[in-house]
């Protein structure tokens, strides 16, 4: 079974979202895509300053098996990326949800956050894919 | 989505208990990975011992006076002289020179006549059964081995554990093949494999195939290995992919398979010639013009290069295509192998792979790119 904090925000597209102070928010992928992902061995990141619309590819997760695009779960401007991913990319397996978060958006419209999913709903999402 | 039925090896239920992830392969239902991961898998296989299900293979066995000289007018390769109890690679060409098949023939001859045992690509063996039986001269009987399993043992320990069962098997070398009881099962084994490791192939009646199976894996240094870490290891050690890297549009020259075609097989050689597409493979060898060659890449960047991906030159001109590709977990950086424009072929050669936009560099490498521990005595 997959964790699946209760604090966080999720997108059917298996990101995860945490809100920081100042219209900040930081976004990685969910405990139960890096498990279907298995081994990360790459992560493309996007570029500071990149401005981003809902469901905008942004990045790419590589594993030895196979890769997966990162979504834009909320509109923004990229304002920060987690370069320690490009040594260590497997902390995406290891802390998905701490260490291993991707880039981060500054929102271009908060309201946004409201269509994210909680916990509860991401759950249904994991289970409806079996 | 397909709802054509799967075929089952023998060992499917057995993968199902280990936690297999199980998928469509080859029109069998085959696992990508177990719990461990591709990666741990890929590891523990070049650190201990692996064992892969390889059963959805054609197992073949050709037998009576002629078999061997059948078998040599299908590839380019001395089946006549292999001597009994070895095994050799070889390659089914067609009339335009290009690769039909890979596959593995052991020469089991003895005092009870010719036999030839031969393992061909699970994907074409409908196909390798039809082309043998085309060409099947009186005398010689073609039996296709469907109550057989077939098992990979590979890795630095696999030696040492095969002996705890089989002590006769210490004495192969690589290459070496025999028939042999293991715990009273009737077993063909071979010193080889494709993951560039020492190791042995065991076909084994299926009605015993999980048993065997299952006192292997009791061993501490098997671990059960999946199909994800079959391709990046047999990838890591430059060993070809049938459909993928070599096909029928590829002759042997174009794949850099030079080294399967035996001498005696060449121009100049006492048997030279006499196989499908001679006339191309064999002049290929001679006047050396072909337009695109297989090679290995290396990458500097950490991003893989998958199957598929477009090769540039520094002027951004299209030179060649990935066939294979992927992250490299021993090496630690992206592998793949491509065919590329001859003159790109050469060692060292920078070339660059378009992925999502960006000019990946990546370098052509010597294959296999790390060392193959082949045991050869």
């Amino acid at each position: 079974m997959s964790s699946i904090p209760s604090e966080l925000r999720y997108a059917s597209s298996h990101e995860w979202v945490q809100v920081e102070e100042g219209g900040v928010v930081a976004i990685g992928i969910t405990d139960h895509a890096q498990q279907l992902l298995g081994d990360v061995v790459f992560v493309e990141l996007p570029e500071v300053g990149t401005a981003l619309s809902t469901g905008d590819e942004v990045g790419v997760v590589e594993s030895v098996k196979a890769a997966s695009d990162i979504y834009a779960p909320v509109s923004g401007e990229v304002v920060a990326v987690n370069e320690e991913l490009d040594e260590a990319p497997e902390t995406v397996n290891s802390a998905p949800y701490t260490d291993g978060w991707i880039f981060k958006l500054k929102l271009s419209d908060e309201s946004e956050l409201e269509s994210l999913l909680d916990a509860d709903g991401y759950s249904g999402v994991v289970e409806s894919e079996g | 989505m397909s709802e054509a039925v799967l075929n089952k090896t023998p060992l499917f239920d057995l993968h199902v208990s280990l936690g297999g992830k199980m998928v469509p392969f080859a029109g069998y239902e085959m696992p990508v990975q177990y719990p461990l991961g591709v990666k741990s898998e890929h590891l523990h296989t070049r650190e201990k011992a692996g064992l892969f299900d390889v059963s959805h293979m054609g197992q073949v066995i050709l037998k009576g006076e002629g078999a061997a000289a059948m078998m040599e007018s299908l590839v380019p390769v001395d089946i006549i002289d292999l001597p009994s109890g070895k095994q050799r690679y070889a390659l089914f060409t067609n009339e335009e020179g290009g690769i039909l098949d890979d596959l593995m023939v052991t020469n089991y001859s003895g005092e009870a006549g010719e036999e030839l045992y031969v393992v061909v690509n699970a994907a074409c063996k409908d196909q390798d059964i039809a082309h043998m039986r085309a060409h099947l001269p009186e005398g010689v009987e073609l039996e296709v081995l469907e109550d057989r399993a077939l098992v990979a043992l590979q890795g630095p320990a696999a030696a040492e554990v095969m002996k705890r069962f089989a002590p006769s098997t210490a004495e192969m070398v690589f290459m070496d093949s025999r028939k042999m009881s293991i715990e009273g099962i009737d077993c063909f084994i071979s010193r080889s494999g494709y993951t560039g490791e020492d190791g042995f192939e065991i076909s084994i009646p299926a009605a015993d195939a999980e048993k065997l199976c299952r006192l292997l894996l009791d061993q501490e240094e098997v671990e059960a290995i999946g199909l994800g870490a079959r391709d990046s290891l047999r990838l890591e050690s430059g060993l070809c992919l049938y459909g993928h890297d070599i096909d029928t549009t590829t002759t042997p020259i174009e794949g850099s398979l030079i080294w399967a075609i035996s001498k005696i097989r060449r121009n100049g050689g006492d048997r030279a010639a006499g196989f499908p597409g001679a006339d191309k493979i064999l002049g290929q060898i001679e006047t050396k013009e072909f337009d695109t060659k297989r090679v290995g890449l290396l990458g500097s960047s950490r991003a893989p290069v998958r199957e598929g991906t477009e090769l540039v030159n520094a002027d951004g001109e299209v030179i060649g295509k990935v066939t294979s590709g992927s992250f490299g977990p021993t090496i630690g950086a992206p592998v793949a192998m491509a065919y590329v424009q001859k003159a790109y072929s050469a060692l060292e050669t920078e070339v660059f792979a378009l992925v999502r936009g960006k000019q990946l560099p990546m370098t052509v490498s010597r294959m296999p790119f790390i060392e193959q521990r082949y045991y050869r005595g």
